[in-house]
């Protein structure tokens, strides 16, 4: 298969910089995939395929028949991000991770960062992820966010920006790693060939940070890792992690909390749990203080969080800067705590509780992505360019009777980067998510999930709305 | 180990032994019509009988023919027991536990189940010859059991799995022994015994003992049959070779002594077994085989419920009073 005749667009390619041109970190690459007999790169991309539905590897749809599975469509060719790019972007997402972990802690204490006026009180009390449950709860070492997945999209002069920052519970960091596996038997030439940063040791690192996590004074700490269960859209990820880490994998029926203490339900009795890895939302996590009808959740192990005797990651209430009007205040956020600019920007955002924003975006919908402050996945999102006049009437009427709810970006043009279609490359727009750990150090893992919007010129990478993947080639030089 | 844990490890093994079981049932009755036309309805009908639905058939289909019955035993989603369904359900606990199975296992069901969701939907196929389509999944079963054997840790979870594969494989060894001795043997105390070496080996391959069988007892003879598929020491699908291992297991997830009991699914394993052990196929017989399988059945069955409560953490059990300091 050649690249001849691919058609690089409007936009920013992450292969090639004018037709027929590649980067310089992908001619590699380019010619070894050219150099494949006709059609060997087609039935390599069938190969992966059927390996990922054998393994199982596979994620459930919500809002279709239950337990639908898909395989999360993946496509062979990688996408290449050259050393001097990927270490910038590092700095970047270390600096914000440092920035928002200290903002999370000033909300839950003195909340320093509101007497000073630099965000509105009212905007941090009305976000829905804001828990007051969590005020003056004093987690290990000070951490609340201690595992982000960031998506970060490149515009069409190759400017990365931050989307959404993910710090409660991201997922598809075993995509990652599944991912990395099958390239290296899929291309294992090209591979051995391009001095690739590893992510394999991402496991070993999770664990390490979990262990490190525990209350003080537990010498052994017991760690599991909570999941909401089988029918979970990514239930996948969960058991693929506790299997690579070696930790337990329990269900909420598996726990129970006696005198502020976690333990789990075994065969031989209960065995106390110091460390929870959970990947259950806060409003599930007690239903004596959240919702009080979960059933996926275990009653009373805020009680056990606040005393000190169990160690939750994420810490519950990081979801209060996973509200996009909180996001909008990233920069503010870096300037105020660490005295920096930030490395990485925002997307443009318009809060529609401004009223002078909120006029513009409504006279400007057709070319706006309108999101709620609340929503992530993809859901409750309007993309302007190519939407109804009665999806853009509706979405109206949905921001002016709840503008604090809702914030819009200018459509984004993308990052394109090539995908097989049939017998040839097409271009398809692409997100990237690093996967990053805050132990007291903070950590990015060399690569992350490059999302593909397979459908042609959609915008929304997300895997529920027909979303693959790639690979992610972080160059060691 | 978890509870909820132990319990999928446990319905998994025994949803696919289940299966397993099935396709060779399903397999060597096949056979057995082709080589004696006519014989049909009879066969499958024994075959619905071994299986212990009988009502439900006859509700949902009606006529013993080849079609319904492997239609029903290997296809019908809406019937539990089919092979379609104890796949799937397998394939569900699998999913639970997957961070205790080795991914190979995993990948192995998976390609089990999508292989039989792919023959259901060309049913017909399988109807005019379900050779292939049982082969594959007692091939499919069999490296499972290599898997588990051989690349599993032997913890507390290996213990729970062969626990279920060993009590599903007694249950069905000994149905299908009943049925088939029901069908082929004449009343009690009736001397006149029909012998017909086709469905005595007919039977012993599908408990796959034609081999064995041949080797260590020689000629075929009903008294022989029962002896080796209930009371054989080596074979490893006897039933009281299952109940052995089965009680080898249970006493290394226990850590009690063999020879004693600490907990009440040990005794009623033990006492079983050990019933099994001292007995001779006169005796058996004496009680009437069917008699004696039933009750075998009714007593593995009250094993099976005790294990529920005392660790799977079902209503009644004692697996949750110990707190660890």
């Amino acid at each position: 298969m050649k690249f001849t005749g691919y058609d690089v667009g409007p936009f920013h390619d992450e292969m090639f910089s004018a037709p027929g041109v590649p980067r310089d970190g992908a001619r590699l690459l380019m010619e070894r995939i050219e150099s494949l007999a006709p059609g060997e790169l087609a039935r390599r991309q069938h190969k992966a395929e059927q390996a990922l539905y054998d393994l199982g590897i596979t994620f459930t749809v919500y809002g279709h028949q239950e337990g639908t599975e898909k395989i999360f469509p993946f496509d062979v060719v990688p996408r290449v991000v050259e050393a001097k790019c990927w270490d910038r972007l590092e700095l970047g997402l270390k600096q914000r991770i440092y920035a928002l972990n200290l903002f999370l802690d000033d909300i839950y204490h003195g909340q320093k960062i509101l007497k000073d006026k630099v965000i509105p009180r009212e905007i941090i009390e009305t976000a829905e992820g804001f828990l007051p449950a969590c005020m003056n709860i004093d987690p290990p070492k000070g951490i609340w966010c201690h595992i982000t997945g960031t998506d970060l999209v490149r515009d069409e002069h190759g400017v990365f920006h931050v989307l959404e920052d993910n710090l409660r519970c991201p997922s598809g960091v075993s995509y990652v790693l599944a991912n990395r596996r099958l390239m290296k038997r899929t291309l294992p030439e090209v591979f051995a060939a391009s001095n690739v940063r590893p992510v394999d040791d991402y496991p070993a690192r999770l664990l390490d940070l979990l262990l490190r996590m525990a209350p003080e004074g537990v010498r052994n700490p017991r760690v599991a890792l909570l999941t909401p269960g089988i029918y979970n859209s990514a239930y996948y990820e969960h058991s693929f992690l506790a299997l690579q880490t070696g930790i337990e994998l329990v269900q909420g029926q598996d726990l129970e909390v006696r005198d502020r203490r976690v333990y789990m339900r075994t065969t031989k009795g209960l065995k106390r749990v110091h460390v929870i890895y959970r990947r259950l939302n806060d409003d599930f996590l007690d239903p004596k203080v959240f919702q009080p009808d979960s059933l996926l959740g275990v009653p009373g192990i805020m009680d056990a969080f606040r005393a000190g005797n169990v160690s939750l990651a994420n810490a519950p209430g990081t979801g209060v800067a996973d509200d996009k009007v909180v996001y909008a205040f990233v920069p503010e956020i870096i300037r105020y705590y660490l005295g920096e600019e930030a490395f990485i920007p925002n997307v443009p955002t318009y809060l529609c509780w401004r009223e002078s924003d909120r006029k513009y975006v409504l006279e400007n919908l057709e070319t706006m992505v309108v999101k709620a402050a609340n929503e992530s996945g993809g859901y409750g999102m309007l993309v302007g360019p190519g939407s109804t006049k009665q999806e853009r009437e509706e979405f109206a009427g949905r921001v002016k009777a709840n503008p604090r709810n809702y914030i819009a970006q200018p459509a984004l043009k993308l990052s394109r980067a090539p995908v097989i279609v049939d017998d040839h490359f097409e271009g398809r727009h692409v997100d990237l998510r690093p996967y990053i750990l805050h132990d007291g150090d903070v950590r990015v893992i060399p690569g992350g999930l490059t999302r593909v919007a397979l459908k042609k010129g959609s915008l929304v990478v997300n895997s529920s709305q027909g979303g693959g993947s790639k690979d992610t080639w972080v160059l060691k030089h | 180990m978890l509870s909820r844990v132990a319990n999928a490890v446990y319905w998994m093994s025994r949803y696919l032994e289940r299966a397993g079981n099935l396709a060779r049932f399903v397999d060597v009755n096949w056979h057995l019509t082709l080589d004696l036309p006519g014989s049909g309805p009879e066969a499958w009908r024994s075959l619905i009988i071994a299986s212990g639905d009988k009502a439900l058939f006859e509700e949902r289909y009606g006529d013993y023919d080849a079609a319904s019955v492997i239609t029903f035993l290997c296809f019908d989603a809406d019937y539990l027991n089919s092979i379609h369904s104890c796949l799937w359900a397998g394939r569900e606990n699998a999913r639970a536990i997957r961070e205790v199975i080795p991914y190979e296992m995993w990948e192995q069901i998976n390609i089990t189940y999508h292989f039989v969701q792919d023959m259901a939907k060309r049913p017909l196929e399988v109807v005019e010859n379900p050779y292939d389509f049982c082969q594959q999944i007692k091939q499919g079963d069999f490296i499972v059991g290599g898997i588990e054997g051989d690349a599993m840790i032997h913890d507390e979870a290996w213990h729970f799995a062969r626990l279920g594969r060993l009590l599903e494989r007694c249950d069905k060894t000994s149905r299908i022994l009943d049925v088939n001795c029901h069908r082929m043997l004449p009343e009690e105390g009736d001397q006149s015994i029909v012998f017909d070496s086709i469905h005595w080996s007919a039977l012993l391959r599908a408990t796959s003992a034609l081999n064995a069988f041949r080797r260590c007892r020689g000629r075929i003879s009903p008294a022989k049959v029962a002896e080796f598929l209930l009371l054989d020491q080596e074979f490893p699908r006897s039933v009281l070779h299952g109940l052995i291992q089965a009680q080898h297991s249970l006493h290394a997830i226990t850590g009690t002594a063999p020879g004693h009991y600490s907990r009440e699914s040990e005794r009623l394993l033990g006492q079983l077994r050990a019933d099994l052990s001292y007995l001779t196929i006169d005796e058996v017989f004496d009680q009437g085989l069917h008699r004696f399988t039933d009750r075998l059945q009714t007593r593995m069955n009250a094993a099976d419920a005790c294990l529920g409560r005392e660790f799977f953490g079902y209503p009644g059990g004692v697996a949750q009073v110990q707190v660890e300091q």
